[in-house]
């Protein structure tokens, strides 16, 4: 018995605490799993309208984004509305191309479940986003979805 | 005598994990996207010929671009919309300049009256600033989700949010869908 014995013994036991590391790899590991990258760096400036009756954005991964706004460094790109497409800006005749490399980088089930979220500036005007509507509607991407901020009533006096 | 093992001090290896975990934390978004869902119509080809919809059947939304309302021909309120829409798409007391309601029989519901061909029209000027045009959308579904809940709380005892049954939700959204259609763009006002 006494061969087990090696060298001398500590006056007091202190806890042991490498299963800590584990334990903060799984909550690393939890968020990892849970939470997504953050898409793309804004280049124009998107502060989304208010709206009461909303819908959940289900299926993260078969959301395409469609940015609209003015673009934020607007003494380099000026005051006009432009359309972000992944991190850079683009025209209107770019959504078809878009639609076509979204589409190309899901499975082929998942491809009619595609849904464009319109992520667009609340003091825009409708004019660009007709544009892209009707560009979607050729390119065949009929889901969309208008992207809002959830409030539990419309405040109509900031409207009018 | 062998010298004793070495331990490795595992013990800042729970900082290096925690380091990454708030990388992790900062980089990512939590945030759950929610807007209105639409569905885009298909390109028009050139040959259709225009639906022969009755007067009555349809509701006509047009929005300025000076964000003015204009509807059934009136100029209307962002604020009375709701309470329109809700009135055309049910016809209370059956009158003759609002939609024909007929009684479908729609399986888990039995019969009920729904309007035979109802149409909401929204034309929007390209100068219409886009938060008005959420705005309307708004309005308008808001109206057909507080039909939802009637319907649904008479025959189910719930609130259409709150039902759970896959084949009652599919009662109710087919008895009351959302019959928004968004007239082929124009420009007449500019932006």
């Amino acid at each position: 018995m006494a061969r087990f014995k090696k060298g001398k013994k500590s006056g007091q036991a202190s806890i042991s605490t490498a299963s800590l590391p584990d334990i903060i790899f799984m909550l690393l590991f939890f968020f990892m799993v849970t939470t997504v990258m953050r898409e793309v760096t804004l280049i124009v400036k998107v502060k989304p309208p208010e709206a009461s009756e909303v819908q959940r954005l289900e299926k993260k991964a078969l959301v395409s984004y469609i940015y609209i706004g003015v673009p934020v460094k607007a003494n380099l790109f000026g005051t006009k509305p432009r359309i972000q497409l992944n991190d850079q800006f683009a025209r209107v005749s770019d959504i078809a191309a878009f639609v076509t490399s979204e589409r190309q980088a899901r499975d082929e089930a998942d491809r009619r479940f595609i849904t464009n979220s319109l992520k667009v500036d609340q003091d825009i005007s409708m004019g660009i986003v007709t544009d892209v509507k009707q560009e979607l509607r050729k390119a065949g991407a009929f889901r969309i979805n208008y992207s809002t901020r959830k409030v539990e009533k419309l405040n109509f006096g900031k409207l009018l | 005598m062998p010298r004793p093992i070495q331990e490795i001090n595992a013990g800042s290896m729970a900082d290096i994990a925690f380091l990454l975990l708030i990388f992790f934390l900062v980089t990512t978004t939590m945030d759950v996207d929610s807007g209105i869902g639409r569905r885009l119509p298909p390109p028009l080809t050139g040959d259709e010929k225009p639906p022969d919809i009755n007067e009555r059947n349809i509701f006509t939304v047009l929005i300025n671009n000076r964000d003015r309302l204009f509807v059934e021909g009136r100029p209307g309120d962002i604020r009375t919309l709701r309470q329109q829409t809700k009135e055309f798409l049910s016809n209370p007391r059956n009158t003759e300049d609002l939609p024909e309601m007929i009684m479908k029989t729609i399986p888990e519901l039995g019969a009920v009256r729904v309007p035979k061909n109802a149409v909401i029209s929204l034309k929007n000027d390209r100068g219409t600033s886009y938060k008005m045009y959420i705005a309307v959308q708004n309005e308008l579904t808001a109206a057909v989700t507080e039909l939802r809940n009637e319907l649904a709380l008479e025959k189910f005892g719930r609130r259409f949010s709150e039902l759970t049954l896959e084949a009652q939700i599919e009662a109710i959204q087919s008895a009351i869908p959302i019959p928004i259609s968004e007239a082929e763009p124009v420009d007449i006002g500019g932006e």
